[in-house]
């Protein structure tokens, strides 16, 4: 039979159209507009999965975000999502669910077993029965727990859809789109303000969806239906529907989650699933309703115990019910317009038990005054008890059973900038308190506003308030206007296994328990029973805890207090975090002028600061990569390389200031360097330490072009502002970073010169450019250009720039006039192998714990002036003469390896870190001298050369005998430099 | 959060990099006697108080100011937002 | 003459053109660019040719658009000038000459990869770009941002939905990237 549950008119979903889905493996039968859950109560299935911790048959408490009980794995495959609520799942055709927590089928899970030992699960559980033998935790407890617990599992495979970001602005952003919402949207847009209105529901309206009384002429979810119409109308107003708040940041930044194709069976191709929204906005009006709380007592989660007004939602928004007899438990008349909606729709009423003896009883039902204090029914309720304020007890037979235990406003989002809710009498709720974040308003019931007519009057009350408006606010329509007539009630007196907390087992005793250990604060109550820690973070449950714990305690609630609401309101795909930043798209790509040349050459690529840098050029033939770099770096050295070197950080400075402004950036001195020369800079932090360094060319009097390693491009750029004008900001001088406006190579071996002569417009000989010298030139009969006599590889060598556009036509150039001399493109490992060749410093020397005397270049910081840093390089702690010192480090033996990070130890004394002397920073093969050689740090190291250490790599388990050398391996003299 | 800037006008937090105190526009005289303490002092000894705060923020993915804001670190309210040249100008640095 | 030709910032020979139902995004690899900065204490004089060039001076957050030359401003006494490298190869030089010692000036052609966004999907494809309070912006607002994590100029040019996005010219294909996978997303 299918959807024998299914009321044979109403509702708001579309009959005319049947959605097919499966649900653990059966198929079954909706409408568009039905959520899982509705379609499922449809069909007669009110077991919807097992409890995390006893693996208790459950089924929905709720009909919205705040369920914990009907958790399924949603879709199949990659899409497989875990702990998804069935009671927001839009039903779509070919809908795939499966019920979770279950080892067997969900009627007959073997874990059940754990409903029988509950006497030994209680609070604090694990922590008591797992701690010894420590060893057993990680080998068996662990696995066995984490098999048992938890909730729906992992796809284990790729997320296949895509999340976007965006960033929305407006006046008035309200949250919630029920009574109170729709007045305030419908006030701040006619009066022309920017509106957003986002709720979380695929419907808008919020409970006037879910009640049968009437505003003016039209039923609730009409009027909201027609609104929505004229607000969508409004060009001015954007209608966000799918769309939930999650946090309230500062000053007025909203994140909000709109799932854009969750209600489909695949997202449209380029389309996201879900979008995550930065809201700005100057306003805010918080309407995001009330959560209706149940009541405690014996065996209170049975498949069909449900909150009474989800019941009715069920009933009046889907046109289904759990039951086709149903009884009600309630404190307040809510629960009373539960039992009259649905005995007017035909169903049952078993009986309405109200705790109160003036409840009211003026309709065609049973109403008894007592208590529900038990139910029975396997997978299902079947009865419930009733104790009769007589002390008789009387038997319910029903198959659903509605709880209505007073409302709680939604105050989570007044909560997320430290505000704390506070206590309402007649509501007995929390309500949002005097400390709200900047710029909100709250309307409606979340403000405690529970009547219809006192929601829409709060509305539009709050736009008007938020936005300062003398507008003749909308004609509101008549409606309901019931005040709230509750006696506090939270639990049945003398009940043990009476459910808080459903998603996480967390019972009346457990709470009672966790008070008898000690546990006094509310904050460490949630952490000891783990109290409101699932996924719907306590929305149902929280209260009820914290009424017992005022009880034992001898408190009030709000003496006791709440714990903290934080974001997001409601459980969040990590993948909407991420947007597109995931895989290729992780960060953004630089590519140098030279990539596609490059490509062509078959090169291979490495990721340096974003950048992708030809790495080494393979050739036909070279197996491995030390045979291509070998080849490079002899080539280099034996005629002549090119290389993209366009990724140094180059910040172009100029002002009259700009000489002196480099002398307080840079440790040694500027103001005397010629126009038309280039000098190596070593830049300090003030404490002392290197910071970075490069060089500096002088273009003319107020014009340098400085160098920064490529990895600090960006660091050493905001330094360099920071010294402008934060210390010295009466100097002339201008910054601007020309990174990527030129392309850069570097052309470097003895036959450097003569291929650049083909190019170069201007005379280039040792005598007109010597060594040093930079100029602004031309290229190729008339390109502006720039040309820089320095040298990384220490042979002769020119680092030429053009515009970047002509970047590629020069690289194509400068190969087909180094054609006659072989000219060999060098990649990022050739370029460091001819840098420790030489014994330059880089990035692994310049590591942010060594000074200018570990680098050897103490004599560098000028005392004749003020530099950042150099006050405090001359402490006493960074002058010790056994100080670090760079040094050259080579195998004794011409075969060895020698690994970089490993520790140099005398040869003959214990190894360990009392006795450690140094540390080896960079290290490679060296093909021009045939074994390995490396750069390293050595205790009083520049006295040392000669000496043989051990070289030690515990966790290589290397061990080496090396000899100290000088740091330059190749033309130490530098002859081949100035040829 | 969002940061007034004094050019710019409200500007998201995510479009500057943090540095920290303001008093590190208050750099020592390098030739004074006790510059090694006092740099010692600049470099080292700062306020991180709970509460009111002069901070110099960077607006890197903006227009290149260094700002002077004056920050509750408890509840993020800005009070005051100045471009760090001017106030280092008032304090007075030239060149 | 030289015989060394320019590719464009994504890689091609001809700038390249991406049709939406919903927008246009072209590759724009006609402007020649060169930032001014005002010489500490020539400010007064720099304005001077900065409004004989442009018509007005670029305030915060404004661009004034005009042929051949536009500008907007970039930070405290700094602008950058847009225009038509056809005829302006040599904007640096130019301006150098122009403003004579009262202006930093920078060549900044090769340092950026300009998009024009255009068409009644304008908004929507920004606003999963970048914060900027797309359908508020005038014409002749300009703005710095982050999109993909870059830092980008974004002007308000003349004409209905036009948008220019001025992004690193060393990450054209990530930024590309993400306007086409935001157009998509949009459609």
């Amino acid at each position: 039979m299918t959807q024998k549950n299914r009321i044979e008119s109403g509702g708001q979903i579309d009959r005319s159209q049947t959605h097919s889905f499966t649900f653990d493996g059966k198929s079954y039968q909706g409408h568009p507009g039905d959520t899982l859950a509705s379609a499922l109560l449809a069909n007669g299935v009110r077991l919807m999965g097992r409890s995390f911790k006893y693996h208790r048959p459950r089924g929905p408490l709720t009909a919205g975000s705040e369920e914990p009980n009907a958790l399924v794995e949603l879709r199949d495959g990659a899409r497989q999502e875990p702990n998804t609520r069935a009671t927001t799942t839009e039903l779509f055709d070919g809908l795939v669910a499966k019920s979770q927590n279950r080892l067997g089928s969900l009627k007959f899970d073997l874990l059940s077993i754990n409903d029988r030992l509950s006497n030994f699960l209680t609070a604090g559980f694990y922590y008591k029965t797992f701690m010894w033998p420590a060893a057993f935790w990680e080998k068996l407890y662990e696995p066995v727990i984490r098999h048992a617990a938890g909730l729906g599992s992992l796809s284990l495979k790729d997320d296949p859809d895509v999340y976007d970001k965006g960033f929305l602005h407006c006046d008035l952003l309200i949250i919630g789109a029920g009574p109170a919402g729709l007045a305030a949207a419908l006030t701040a847009g006619r009066a022309g303000c920017d509106v957003i209105l986002a709720d979380e529901d695929f419907r808008m309206g919020g409970r006037l969806n879910s009640e049968t009384f009437s505003l003016g002429d039209a039923s609730g979810a009409d009027w909201a239906k027609a609104v929505v119409a004229e607000l969508e109308s409004l060009p001015n107003v954007r209608v966000m529907a799918r769309t939930t708040v999650i946090g309230a940041f500062d000053h007025g930044i909203y994140g909000a989650v709109e799932r854009v194709s969750d209600h489909m069976h695949t997202p449209d191709t380029g389309k996201p699933r879900q979008i995550l929204w930065r809201i700005y906005t100057k306003r805010t009006v918080l309407a995001a309703g009330a959560t209706e709380r149940p009541i405690a007592f014996e065996n209170n989660d049975r498949p069909g115990i449900m909150l009474a007004s989800a019941l009715r939602s069920y009933a009046n928004r889907f046109s289904v019910t759990a039951d086709n007899c149903v009884a009600i438990f309630t404190n307040n008349d809510d629960g009373h317009r539960t039992a009259a909606d649905l005995h007017a729709k035909g169903i049952k009423i078993a009986a309405v038990v109200d705790v109160r003896s003036d409840a009211p009883r003026n309709y065609d039902y049973e109403v008894l005054e007592g208590q529900v204090v038990d139910t029975k029914g396997r997978l299902g309720l079947t009865f419930a008890e009733v104790k009769l304020a007589n002390g008789t007890m009387r038997t319910l037979e029903c198959g659903a059973l509605g709880l209505s235990g007073g409302w709680n406003p939604n105050v989570h989002l007044t909560c997320h900038q430290r505000g704390r809710p506070i206590w309402n009498e007649a509501l007995s709720a929390f309500v949002p308190g005097d400390h709200l974040p900047a710029g909100m308003t709250v309307a409606g019931a979340a403000s405690g506003e529970m009547s219809t007519a006192g929601a829409l009057q709060s509305g539009v009350q709050a736009a008007q308030d938020a936005l300062d408006l003398n507008d003749e606010a909308p004609a509101l329509p008549q409606a309901e206007d019931a005040p709230v007539n509750l006696k506090p009630f939270w639990y049945v007196e003398g009940c043990s296994r009476a459910w808080l907390d459903q998603q996480n087992d967390v019972t009346v005793k457990d709470v009672k328990l966790s008070h008898q250990e000690g546990f006094r604060s509310v904050e460490h109550l949630k952490r000891y029973t783990t109290l409101g820690m699932a996924t719907d973070q306590g929305k149902t449950s929280n209260m009820g805890g914290l009424a017992i714990m005022a009880e034992l305690a001898g408190k009030t609630i709000p003496e006791v207090g709440t714990t903290i609401f934080r974001p997001p309101y409601t459980p969040t795909a990590i993948g909407v975090f991420g947007g597109r930043h995931r895989g290729q798209d992780f960060h953004p790509k630089r590519l140098t002028p030279s990539h596609r040349w490059a490509e062509e050459q078959g090169a291979v690529f490495v990721e340096v600061g974003n950048w992708m840098r030809a790495q080494w050029f393979p050739r036909a033939g070279e197996t491995t990569w030390r045979e291509s770099v070998d080849r490079e770096v002899l080539a280099t050295r034996g005629s002549v390389g090119v290389c993209d070197v366009t990724t140094l950080g180059k910040v172009d400075v100029q002002g009259t200031d700009a000489a002196e402004f480099l002398n307080k950036i840079y440790c040694n001195g500027f103001a005397k360097l010629d126009v038309g020369k280039t000098r190596y800079g070593l830049m300090l932090r003030e404490d002392g330490i290197a910071k970075d360094d490069g060089t500096a060319a002088r273009l003319a009097e107020d014009h340098f072009v400085v160098t920064t390693t490529t990895a600090n491009a960006l660091p050493v750029y905001r330094h360099m502002e920071f010294v402008r004008q934060c210390l010295f900001p009466d100097m002339d001088v201008q910054l601007i970073s020309t990174t990527e406006a030129w392309a850069q190579y570097a052309v470097a071996g003895p036959n450097s010169r003569k291929v650049l002569e083909k190019i170069v417009d201007q005379d280039i000989s040792n005598e007109a450019f010597p060594f040093m010298a930079c100029a602004n030139i031309t290229v190729c009969g008339g390109l502006r250009a720039r040309l820089f006599r320095i040298s990384f590889s220490g042979e002769l060598a020119y680092e030429i720039a053009v515009p970047t556009a002509y970047g590629d036509a020069l690289i194509r150039k400068i190969m087909e006039a180094g054609a006659e001399y072989d000219i060999t493109p060098y990649g990022t490992e050739a370029l460091g192998v001819m840098r420790i060749e030489k014994g330059h410093a880089a990035g692994n020397e310049l590591n942010g714990t060594t000074t200018a005397q570990n680098l050897g270049m103490g004599r560098m910081v000028s005392k004749k002036k003020d530099s950042i840093g150099s006050i405090l390089s001359e402490r006493e702690g960074l002058n010790r003469d056994d100080d670090l010192r760079q040094v050259g480090i080579k195998p004794v033996d011409a075969g060895a390896s020698v690994p970089a990070g490993a520790h140099l130890m005398s040869l003959t004394g214990p190894i360990d870190a009392t006795h450690d002397q140094g540390y080896v920073t960079s290290a490679c093969y060296s093909p021009c001298l045939g074994h390995a050689i490396a750069l390293g740090f050595l205790k009083d190291g520049s006295q040392r050369l000669g000496e043989r250490m051990r070289l030690v790599s515990p966790l290589t388990k290397v061990e080496t005998e090396v000899e100290i050398v000088s740091p330059h391996f190749i033309d130490p003299e530098g002859g081949r430099l100035r040829a | 959060m969002i940061i007034e800037h004094p050019l710019l006008g409200p500007r998201d937090a995510a479009e500057f990099t943090y540095l920290g105190d303001a008093r590190l526009i208050d750099r020592p005289d390098w030739q004074s006697e006790t510059a090694a303490k006092d740099f010692f002092e600049y470099g080292y000894l700062r306020d991180n108080p709970a509460g009111w705060h002069q901070e110099l923020w960077f607006h890197e993915a903006g227009d290149r100011s260094w700002l002077v804001i004056t920050r509750n670190t408890i509840t993020h309210e800005i009070s005051k937002v100045e471009l760090a040249r001017d106030v280092a100008r008032s304090r007075g640095r030239s060149k | 003459m030289h015989d060394l030709k320019t590719i464009t910032a994504l890689g091609g020979a001809e700038p390249r053109i991406d049709t939406f139902p919903h927008i246009t995004i072209s590759e724009n690899d006609s402007l020649a660019l060169a930032s001014v900065a005002a010489r500490l204490g020539s400010e007064v004089e720099c304005n001077k040719h900065m409004q004989a060039i442009l018509g007005s001076v670029p305030a915060p957050g404004q661009a004034v658009l005009r042929e051949p030359e536009s500008g907007f401003w970039m930070g405290p006494d700094q602008w950058m000038i847009e225009a038509p490298k056809e005829t302006h190869e040599l904007l640096a030089d130019d301006l150098k000459a122009r403003f004579a010692g009262c202006a930093s000036v920078t060549e900044q052609s090769g340092a950026w990869v300009c998009f024009d966004l255009a068409g009644p999907g304008m908004a929507d494809v920004t606003e999963r770009l970048c914060a900027v309070p797309i359908r508020k912006m005038q014409t002749g607002e300009a703005r710095r941002t982050i999109i993909h994590q870059l830092g980008c100029f974004v002007v308000r040019r003349t004409g209905a939905d036009h948008l220019r996005i001025i992004g690193p010219r060393a990450s054209a294909g990530t930024l590309h990237h993400a306007l086409i996978t935001a157009a998509h997303s949009t459609a």
